[in-house]
């Protein structure tokens, strides 16, 4: 094992004594029949007391696995086969279930990447921040009530005294995030873990956590392990930087020396492959046409709303909101506005919510719009048919956010190119020759044809969506968030697939994201929104070098490590 | 049988180890071997006693079982209730299981139109299966096969008729779900007709639930059957059946125990096996999506 040695001797931070937690040629087994024998193996490293150390690898690095086996908190199938971890002066690996159960919490907490699931929806926010106290036999009632306001505050909530009495669901993403941040705090631990923190927020949000994380670690000299796939927020908040892949640690070091000048040629690789800012407008395809392909005017889309039965049968006389009464309603989209012209792409961004999803699913009639018209090639679409409208599904065609939900799990790679062109009249056999030829042209192996979807790597779906959108040689490309749910090194394989694509078909694009940095690199114009309307549409050097808006200089300042 | 090679048929992804996590369940595989065996003695048994199930041997009435040349006994008219049995096993295994096919194939349809469609159509067909739970199912079950002549053909449909509703529910839940996701979207997008993708691209991922149901269909049919045939509207003497052979054992339950003894076990060995069949699939199916 050349690899594990180097990892843990050359650049290992920190000397004893100021370890808050030091973890020592940890190897943590899989169950047989996975795709390696070892989650971690042989990882070493130092977190040093009041600093932030950041495990950074992609998916399936086994940086969350780390995390797990520091809280004790991995899956039964999956254990500690050699090694240690200590954090102060306990030994955590091979402790009993219940001395880790009080060290839990009050010695080393965590926070997770999705606090929407890690909170208990039928509980008030006070009732959860109080039971993390009860559970350690922490104070009184009344003392509890009153360190749990003090907490709220602390982590920036809202009117904490009301914010006790809420329940997860009533508030945002970030607030949840924030109340998942005071119930680790809440027994000052000294160790905190943060898995993924930031990653399910949106960028403003994303910012906003960064700094209160950073405040409270500086204010009481806490130390945070920090997991992250983002070189980004690395940037942002590390002080040491640990480097992982398939289970090793690539590099560590100081967050200056990994980031200036790493030395690991995955690390170098990670970080070319990381999205930058480019406020250079993209050099324009040639294409022999000039005119739009796709128009939209208006375009109008609410949820919900409408009447009830009850306020049919009454009218007027049943207050919104009451039982069967008027449904509240959201404007998703509200008067969108547009133009795409041939070879071009044009960038959608804005954070959840601000309805850019629903514009790719209007503009593929996946959803019907309340308003406004969709000109595809001077046609309006918008008011047509579904059995008017299919046979011109064909030009549109749409790449999807998750390249393992947008594959039907029960049929071949081959099934799923096919059966388009088969269903609007293509011969099996043509349709099979061209989907062989069109897997070739996105880098996939002609075995792909005859296997299933779960045989595949997230990257290599992606290619096959695309592949799936492009049997049809569309006029008009929707990409929903396509490279969002994919490693940063593969993200910037797809993106130079689509540019190349977009190259020789002259297809037009639409680029659904809620990244900036993907966005910038890959669109002629950008279109930003905010709570259903495009609030600034420009070439990317107008966006980001001079934003005309408020939000767009928002969302810009937001963006991490740039 | 139908309910064992339903592990096998689907697509390879999850064969292996469906197949493997179903073979670990013990009494799954206990359940699979029992109904194997069971089926296999109905099957072939009735050809290798030397007894038919009709056959009247005056001499040997209320023969006790393991006793003379009738292996499992004779009833109060001397015929051979091994024979008898194994017979009757025929038709109490065949009414269970064309009840569940019918039963799964009238649920399903129903569940994934109504599931597909939403609506006002999803809207009618599911207060109809609302409707046809409302009614006791015994009462159902015997006021029809009261007014109708009870062949075995008739039972079945009465039975399934009963039962189809439970399937309708658990696929029309599946596929509003289903239906949301990506690959749904996906499809549409590709121009795919709704038939195409209903029956076509969402009910190969419906069917774990169905299959689960199935199995629990078979044993609450076989127990239905049997219901109706001990209370006498089912099947008719002198073509036996679990339940009917029941319903002549009543009034020798005190002199000749055997002769409900026997039937009560098979009734019981079928329906617990297909029970266990059912769980098992559950688990290795992963239906409700919990990990063991």
């Amino acid at each position: 094992m050349p690899r594990s040695v180097r990892s843990s001797d050359s650049t290992s931070v920190g000397t004893d004594g100021q370890a808050a937690l030091s973890v020592r040629g940890l190897e943590i087994g899989l169950p047989a029949g996975m795709e390696r024998a070892n989650a971690v193996t042989g990882i070493s490293f130092d977190l040093l007391k009041g600093k932030i150390l950041c495990i950074i690898g992609e998916s399936g690095s086994g940086k969350s696995v780390t995390a797990n086996a520091i809280m004790g908190l991995l899956p039964k199938a999956i254990s500690v086969r050699a090694g240690e971890i200590r954090l102060g002066d306990a030994e955590i690996v091979g402790m009993p279930d219940e001395a880790l159960r009080s060290l839990r919490g009050r010695a080393v907490s965590m926070i997770f990447q999705d606090p929407l699931s890690a909170l208990n929806p039928l509980m008030t926010v006070g009732a959860q921040v109080d039971e993390v106290m009860a559970a350690h036999d922490v104070g009184t009632r009344a003392t509890r009530r009153s360190r749990s306001l003090e907490l709220l505050t602390e982590v920036g909530l809202p009117e904490p005294a009301q914010m006790l009495h809420r329940y997860p669901f009533q508030l945002s993403g970030g607030q949840r995030q924030r109340v998942m941040i005071a119930m680790a705090l809440a027994l000052e631990p000294t160790v905190l873990l943060a898995d993924e923190p930031t990653t399910a927020l949106d960028v403003t949000t994303q910012a906003q956590i960064l700094k209160l994380i950073r405040e409270i670690q500086r204010r009481k000299g806490m130390s945070i392990v920090f997991v992250t796939h983002d070189f980004g927020v690395v940037a942002e908040i590390a002080d040491h930087v640990v480097v992982m892949e398939k289970g090793h640690i690539v590099e560590q070091g100081t967050a200056e020396q990994v980031l200036k000048s790493p030395q690991a040629p995955y690390t170098r690789r990670l970080i070319a492959a990381v999205p930058h800012l480019t406020a250079t407008d993209r050099v324009p395809i040639e294409v022999a046409r000039r005119e739009p392909v796709l128009v939209c005017e208006g375009l109008m889309k609410t949820y919900g709303g409408g009447r009830s039965l009850l306020d049919k049968v009454l009218p007027g006389k049943v207050l919104p909101g009451m039982f069967l009464g008027q449904k509240k309603s959201v404007r998703a989209v509200d008067d969108v506005s547009f133009s795409l012209g041939a070879g071009r792409t044009l960038g959608i961004v804005g954070e959840s919510g601000s309805g850019k999803s629903t514009v790719g699913r209007l503009l593929t009639r996946l959803l019907d719009s309340d308003g406004g018209r969709i000109l595809f090639e001077g046609r309006d679409v918008a008011t047509l048919s579904e059995a008017e409208f299919r046979p011109l599904r064909p030009k549109i065609q749409m790449i999807f956010q998750d390249p393992f939900a947008s594959l039907n799990p029960r049929s071949t790679i081959g099934t799923s190119l096919t059966v388009g062109p088969v269903a609007h009249g293509t011969p099996y056999a043509k349709a099979a020759e061209e989907a062989r030829a069109l897997l070739a042209h996105v880098g996939l192996d002609a075995g792909a044809f005859d296997r299933y979807p779960h045989e595949f790597s997230g990257g290599q779906r992606q290619r096959i969506g695309i592949a799936r959108a492009l049997m049809f040689k569309p006029k008009v490309l929707v990409a929903d968030e396509a490279v969002s749910a994919l490693d940063v090194s593969i993200q910037a394989q797809i993106l130079a697939l689509l540019d190349r694509i977009q190259r020789e078909t002259g297809v037009s694009m639409i680029f659904i994201t809620h990244d900036l940095r993907v966005a910038s690199q890959i669109c002629d114009e950008i279109a930003v929104m905010q709570k259903g309307r495009i609030v600034e549409l420009g070439p990317p050097s107008q966006i980001f070098l001079d934003p005309q808006s408020a939000y767009t200089r928002e969302l810009v300042a937001a963006i991490p490590g740039e | 049988m139908t309910a064992l090679a339903a592990p096998m048929t689907p697509t390879r992804w999850w064969q292996g180890r469906a197949v493997r996590r179903f073979m670990s369940h013990r009494l799954a595989l206990v359940g699979a071997i029992m109904i194997a065996l069971l089926a296999l003695a109905c099957i072939v048994g009735p050809s290798l006693l030397a007894y038919d199930m009709l056959q009247i041997d005056l001499r040997a009435r209320f023969a006790p079982p393991l006793t003379g040349a009738h292996i499992l006994g004779t009833d109060p008219l001397g015929r051979d209730v091994a024979a008898r049995l194994l017979m009757a096993g025929r038709i109490s295994l065949m009414v269970g299981v064309l009840a569940m096919v019918l039963s799964t194939i009238a649920g399903t349809l129903v569940g994934v139109v109504a599931g597909y469609r939403g609506g006002w159509v999803g809207a009618v067909l599911m207060r109809t299966v609302d409707g046809f739970l409302a009614f006791p199912p015994i009462f159902l079950v015997l006021a029809l096969a009261a007014l109708l002549k009870p062949t075995p053909a008739m039972i079945v449909v009465i039975i399934a008729l009963t039962k189809w509703m439970e399937v309708a529910r658990i696929v029309e839940a599946e596929v509003r779900s289903l239906k949301e996701r990506e690959f749904v979207h996906a499809s549409r997008m590709l121009g795919l007709s709704s038939a195409h993708i209903m029956f076509r691209e969402i009910l190969p991922n419906a069917m774990g639930p169905i299959i689960v149901a199935a199995s629990l269909t078979v044993a609450r049919a076989i127990l239905l059957e049997a219901y109706i045939s001990f209370l006498g509207y089912g099947i008719q003497p002198p073509l036996p059946s679990w339940g009917n052979m029941l319903n002549g054992a009543q009034q020798y339950l005190a002199s000749a125990p055997w002769l409900a003894i026997i039937p009560g076990a098979a009734i019981t060995i079928a329906v617990t096996s297909f029970n266990f069949i059912g769980d098992g699939l559950r688990d290795a199916l992963d239906v409700r999506g919990e990990l063991k």
